[in-house]
């Protein structure tokens, strides 16, 4: 009886606080034994890693597969307007859409470039770039004209889109592209604008025509706006001119780049940015030229409606 | 085509502007097409659609190409086309059957006609006005019609007496800036149980309008938002009416208060088409998003919504039998619920009866038992946990 009290005893007995290193008084020591945990706790997480290689390399392909790290977009909320490129009604809605005179080769894309009323320096700059980035697009100035009436013109002229860089406090912060003559037009707000100055070891763009990269554009949302984007640039790039244009989604902001390439042996690639880069965030999409008022949308950001998970993805 | 569906099962008729007819079942929450992929043409695109006749026999679909063309949900295939309008009076605007025999089609130009069926010319024509951009019966007199459209104010038409409106809205005053007003009707609607009409405008407004009055100008004017409102339903009970708007904002417009009540949330773009069901508390709407979604009328919910694949038109909400089964369906449910209810009494009433009855003699030792039997019950269920509680109990006894 009185060995078991013991023993409960013991059970009983109640521990000591573990000691930390905030308890420590002596900043000096505690800084110094702090350094050393962190350095214990690094070679200890080395070892770890050493130890799992080794064994990954004994086993050889028996090896546990790699953990796929879980990021927002891997978990992505379903979609169901995700579009399937076998679906016969999506294929024809496609093909009948606005864009399709462009697709068929019926239409040769040329572009206007313009900007919002009183542009500074620095938009009317990026307007230029955004022009070398685009063969056969123009820039004009605005001249105080009402957007509907440069359409009208833009339109008599043969011109195919429409891009207008709205400027904000001496920064562009939207972009609307329209494409003419029945729509749709698209308007995103655009930030992180670099310049081809502020971009280090940035080259020079030649004449040839670009390739297009359009990344991710898989919802059927998605599908209509890279379809517009597409639409900008001539098809049949110059391949001798190594020249690519970018337009990456990833988690509905829409990444522009221009870059160079260059085959530097048989395994390595070099890159070089052309510029300019920017970032666009689609706010809607409308249907027909611009006309925001009476305009019908098919698309619309609601912000606070829309917005409820950060897993939920539009383009 | 979706030859596999059963017949009637199709609460909700919809054209697409890919010229695609879709049905829809709401209790599968399942969408068919029932024209053949391989025949679409532009030109076929449906803007318009109605029943012909009373008894919902047939679906009409006004076609982009001034054809209106006659579906049957029973067989679910297409009957020989009605009529073929000419292409210059622009789209279809309206689709009504008068009766059986006679149908009423409304063209962008203005101008409204009534056609019999078998005969190549129509019977009547009413010249409404150019820029029409909607025509709409009054389901409690057939041959009233209402028209409306940009700079088009409304006017409510007997087809017995073609030449002049029996009612001609008037616009209202001018603003503060002595300004005339611009007239634009979107949408328009008979109110069930008197002669008033509501129209919605492209300026943003809800107007109420009473032809039995001598005032012409509206009798109310509600505004809402700052978008084109482009569709209406009636709700039934005709105390309010539901409304669309261009950038896909759907509200419920009291009539009464005069005021914009509850608002409908999930749209992303374009509503083009709505409608209630006469007698479930649903409304279904339809747009440029390319969603077909079912709200519920009572708390704003949304009940169902679906990926149609192509930008939608104009929908049809079928009356019958949805309710029936819907009736049947929650009956059903009911009745399960009942019966899962009675084995549940069943059972206790088993326990009841196999409890003991405790008298005064034997109620100490019960107690004791029960003691026991708790403690043992506590052991097992928190495990490690109430053993040391046990232990610890036991220490502080001795």
């Amino acid at each position: 009886m009185s060995a078991k009290m013991e023993e409960q005893n013991a059970e009983m007995e109640p521990q000591m606080p573990q000691r930390t290193l905030a308890h420590i008084k002596n900043k000096q020591r505690r800084q110094e034994l702090f350094r050393k945990m962190q350095i214990d706790k690094r070679k200890e997480k080395l070892k770890e890693k050493k130890k799992k290689q080794r064994e990954d390399e004994k086993a050889g392909d028996k090896a546990p597969p790699k953990k796929v790290p879980k990021t927002i977009e891997n978990m992505r909320v379903f979609d169901e307007t995700m579009v399937n490129p076998e679906d016969e009604e999506v294929t024809y809605d496609e093909a009948t859409d606005e864009m399709a005179p462009y697709f068929n080769r019926e239409t040769l894309p040329k572009v206007l470039i313009t900007t919002s009323d009183k542009a500074a320096w620095t938009t009317r700059r990026l307007c230029k770039e955004l022009s070398s980035c685009i063969p056969n697009s123009e820039v004009h100035h605005r001249r105080h004209l009402p957007l509907k009436r440069i359409i009208k013109s833009a339109q008599e002229k043969d011109f195919t889109d429409l891009i207008v860089i709205n400027n904000d406090r001496g920064k562009a912060n939207g972009m609307v592209i329209s494409h003419f003559p029945d729509g749709p037009t698209c308007h995103y707000k655009m930030s992180n604008v670099k310049l081809r100055q502020d971009i280090k070891r940035c080259g020079k763009p030649t004449e040839h025509q670009p390739e297009l990269i359009l990344n991710n554009f898989n919802t059927r949302l998605g599908h209509s706006i890279g379809r517009q984007i597409a639409a900008l640039f001539p098809h049949d790039p110059n391949f001798v001119g190594r020249r690519v244009v970018t337009f990456h989604n990833q988690r509905d902001f829409v990444f522009f780049r221009h870059h160079r390439y260059v085959f530097k042996d048989n395994k390595k690639v070099g890159l070089q940015e052309l510029g300019p880069r920017f970032t666009l965030k689609l706010r809607s999409l409308q249907k027909g030229t611009f006309d925001s008022k009476f305009g019908e949308y098919e698309w619309v950001h609601k912000r606070h409606e829309m917005d409820s998970s950060r897993r939920k993805f539009h383009l | 085509m979706a030859a596999h569906m059963e017949p009637q099962v199709c609460q909700i008729w919809m054209g697409a502007q890919t010229g695609i007819l879709k049905g829809i079942d709401l209790k599968k929450n399942a969408a068919s097409n029932f024209t053949d992929l391989t025949t679409l043409e532009k030109d076929k695109e449906i803007t318009s659609i109605c029943w012909s006749g009373a008894d919902e026999r047939q679906v009409l679909l006004g076609l982009r190409n001034g054809t209106v063309r006659t579906f049957d949900p029973k067989k679910l295939v297409y009957d020989e086309d009605f009529v073929e309008c000419d292409r210059e009076g622009g789209l279809f605007k309206g689709l009504a059957s008068l009766d059986d025999e006679r149908l009423i089609t409304c063209q962008e130009s203005g101008m409204v006609r009534v056609w019999q069926k078998g005969k190549p010319e129509h019977i009547t024509e009413i010249k409404a006005g150019a820029n029409l951009s909607r025509m709409r019966q009054n389901p409690h007199k057939r041959q009233c019609i209402a028209t409306g459209g940009k700079e088009n104010d409304l006017k409510v038409w007997d087809l017995e007496r073609p030449d002049d409106p029996i009612f001609k809205a008037k616009n209202v005053r001018n603003s503060f800036l002595d300004l005339r007003v611009p007239v634009w009707v979107n949408d328009m609607q008979f109110l069930a149980n008197s002669s008033k009409v509501v129209t919605c405008t492209g300026h943003c407004q809800v107007r109420l309008y009473d032809p039995s009055s001598t005032q012409r100008r509206p009798v109310l004017d509600i505004p809402f938002d700052e978008y084109p409102i482009i569709s209406m339903a009636l709700v039934p009970g005709d105390n309010s009416v539901l409304v669309g708007n261009t950038q896909g904002r759907m509200a419920e417009i009291d009539l009464r208060k005069g005021q914009v009540g509850r608002i409908y949330k999930g749209f992303a773009g374009s509503i083009r088409d709505m409608q209630c069901h006469p007698t479930l508390p649903l409304v279904a709407s339809c747009g440029l998003d390319r969603f077909l979604r079912v709200h519920d009328i009572q708390d704003g919910s949304i009940r169902s919504k679906i990926y149609l694949k192509s930008k939608l038109n104009c929908l049809l909400f079928s009356t019958r039998d949805f309710t029936q089964d819907e009736d049947m369906l929650e009956a059903s449910k009911k009745g399960k619920k009942k019966t899962a209810g009675e084995e549940g009494d069943e059972e206790s009433e088993a326990i009841w009866k196999k409890m003991k009855t405790i008298t005064e003699g034997n109620q100490k030792s019960e107690k004791k038992r029960r003691k026991t039997k708790e403690m043992g019950e506590a052991q097992r269920k928190d495990g490690l946990a109430g053993k040391k509680k046990m232990r610890s109990s036991r220490a502080w006894e001795t």
